[in-house]
């Protein structure tokens, strides 16, 4: 009679008791009330502290209160889960307070006319003007460093994966690993040593060729690594089939992997768009319009945040301009992202059925 | 159009690493031959060498002669690359390739390859498909990703994108280890089809397959891990199955080894 009724079931040892799914809102609530209370009856003034004392008792809340009702181990998963909160929330501040008052103060004077005008005449302690010839200026100087960066980026990348074999593959490595390190200003001196050498004035160019040096090694390690993602086995197909090794590549290998390529390529640019240093070295910044990237100092973005904001002492009309540019510096990164993002889902290999 | 292979005397490494010692076998034409054996003995190295895809691996090299058709693979002058279009291989996991749809798939190598006419390539899409019995699944969508099949369409999609190059011979590395029982009876009735037109060499875990679709079988072993693989005989596939002439080969078979 092994299989007869039990009649005493006593309690499962599947289930534990467990808190309620509202219990961290709860807790976190409490902990915000708490820190606030404590803030206010020590008379603490800064947001920052009474918003660290929260976070903590918030983890230490969640331990202790889990730990009580379901035991140590769900406490410990808990408290797991809060640090990551936690930890989420105080980097996300410092972004939103950042992108906050970068917004705030750059809407004053950012309008259309802001956007088709250069400074011209307009003294830096004079209100109007606009960053026309800066956008002139950092676009062709990032698309000239592109033009140049990127080719030779993603064909070193292929190299070193598809090719690269013993000493001389190392040796690319190490000396791109080098280049990642070069700071900016290093990357413009170079350039301006050859200037000098040669008697040249300040021109485009010279900044996007500084920049070019700054975007490759990032190129070169973005795209390593989406062509290492690429199975082997597409390639070992595609060589079955009798194509030769360099079609493989350009028709197998590298379609496979475009999309997250471009987006390697898109960060890199968006790296390169807010460097001040070499640009300040090597294209000096001009309130007018220069069309021409090969002659004359031409102005950029970020050094024309840096210029204004130089100049600004006293003076509000330059200090609006400097956040105004900073505003349209950042929705230039931003929408290179986006580009970015919307071709790597674009060219991403499909899945669908 | 399928060709012989004769092979003697090969040996393959890894770099400094023996991996097979001195092979010698014919493989007959419009036949399916099967290599049988445990893991790490070799069989999948010696299939690679037959299509020069051995030394695709960084340190893969061979000694010793392979003819197609009193050719040597290995001869001077070769170019492995046409040696790849006449000797076709499918690998053991399914891997169309993900940016192209079914149809393109199948066109890859005559795209690739350069060498087609406009016009044909429908037709040759068409009859590869037919070929590889996948046409009547997959005709309603053709511009479809291939990644979107099942596992054992896609393995099929594989074997219809190996014979659009119409090569001589067609290797198989393990082609239904990775697929269900009727996705692999599909595959195998598929190689019976095939052996029509083309010299089959396929590498199997599964003895009942190698007994079902094989003419020839090769028993390879090894002596002891880290010892080169070896042939140790290849006979009719009855012959193998039911009174092989080495102990080896009969231990293994009825699953006594060691």
């Amino acid at each position: 009679m092994s299989n007869a009724v039990i009649t005493d079931k006593g309690p499962s040892t599947l289930r534990g008791a467990s808190l309620p799914k509202w219990s961290p809102y709860a807790i976190a609530a409490g902990s915000v009330a708490l820190g606030l209370g404590i803030s206010a009856a020590a008379g603490l003034s800064s947001s920052i502290q009474w918003a660290l004392i929260a976070g903590l008792l918030f983890v230490l809340g969640t331990y202790v209160i889990a730990a009580r009702v379901e035991g140590r181990r769900q406490a410990k998963d808990r408290v797991a889960t809060a640090l990551v909160w936690v930890a989420f929330l105080l980097a996300v501040v410092p972004l939103v307070s950042l992108v906050w008052s970068t917004i705030s103060r750059g809407v004053k004077v950012l309008d259309f006319y802001f956007l088709t005008h250069s400074m011209g005449l307009v003294a830096d302690s004079e209100p109007g003007g606009g960053i026309y010839h800066a956008i002139l200026g950092s676009l062709e100087q990032v698309a000239l460093a592109t033009v140049i960066a990127a080719p030779i980026g993603v064909l070193t990348a292929i190299y070193l994966v598809e090719y690269g074999r013993g000493k001389l593959a190392k040796a690319v490595t190490f000396f791109v690993d080098v280049m990642t390190g070069i700071p900016s200003i290093v990357a413009g001196l170079f350039i301006l040593s050859i200037m000098l050498m040669f008697d040249m004035q300040p021109f485009g160019f010279a900044g996007s060729l500084a920049l070019a040096i700054l975007m490759m090694p990032v190129v070169v390690r973005s795209t390593e690594e989406m062509l290492k993602l690429v199975p082997n086995e597409l390639r070992e197909a595609s060589l079955a089939l009798g194509v030769p090794k360099w079609r493989t590549i350009l028709k197998v290998v590298l379609p496979t992997s475009l999309g997250g390529i471009t987006t390697g390529i898109m960060l890199a640019i968006a790296r390169i768009a807010g460097e001040t240093a070499p640009v300040l070295l090597l294209v000096w910044g001009n309130s007018l319009i220069n069309a021409n990237p090969f002659e004359g100092a031409q102005q950029s973005l970020p050094l024309y945040i840096y210029q204004q904001y130089a100049n600004s002492a006293g003076a509000g009309a330059a200090y609006d301009r400097a956040w105004a540019a900073s505003l349209t510096l950042i929705a230039f990164v931003m929408i290179l992202n986006l580009v970015a993002r919307g071709i790597a889902r674009w060219k991403a290999p499909k899945t669908g059925r | 159009m399928a060709k012989r292979i004769d092979v003697s005397g090969l040996t393959a490494y890894y770099g400094s690493h023996k991996a097979i010692e001195d092979i010698s076998m014919t493989v007959e034409p419009r036949s399916v031959t099967a290599f049988i054996g445990p893991s790490g003995c070799g069989k999948s190295t010696f299939l690679r060498t037959l299509n020069r895809m051995h030394e695709v691996t960084s340190g893969g090299r061979v000694e010793g002669k392979v003819l197609l058709d009193d050719e040597d693979l290995y001869g001077q002058g070769i170019d492995p690359v046409s040696v790849r279009r006449e000797v076709g291989m499918v690998f053991q996991r399914p891997n169309p390739f993900p940016t192209m749809s079914i149809f393109d798939n199948v066109a890859a190598g005559l795209r690739l390859n350069g060498s087609y006419k406009k016009s044909e390539l429908s037709d040759v899409v068409e009859k590869s498909l037919k070929g590889a019995n996948l046409w009547n699944e997959v005709k309603d969508r053709l511009n479809k990703p291939g990644s979107g099949l099942s596992g054992g369409q896609q393995q099929r999609l594989c074997i219809a994108r190996a014979i659009a190059v119409e090569p001589k011979v067609l290797l198989m590395d393990e082609p239904c280890s990775a697929l269900d029982p009727i996705s692999t009876l599909a595959i195998e009735d598929l190689i019976g089809e095939l052996k029509e037109r083309f010299t089959i060499v396929i590498v199997t875990h599964n003895m009942q397959q190698a007994a079902r679709v094989s003419d020839r079988t090769a028993f390879f072993n090894l002596a002891a891990v880290g010892q080169p693989g070896k042939l140790i005989e290849i006979d009719e596939t009855e012959r193998i199955f039911s009174n092989p002439s080495v102990q080896a080969t009969e231990d293994y078979i009825s699953g006594r080894f060691g």
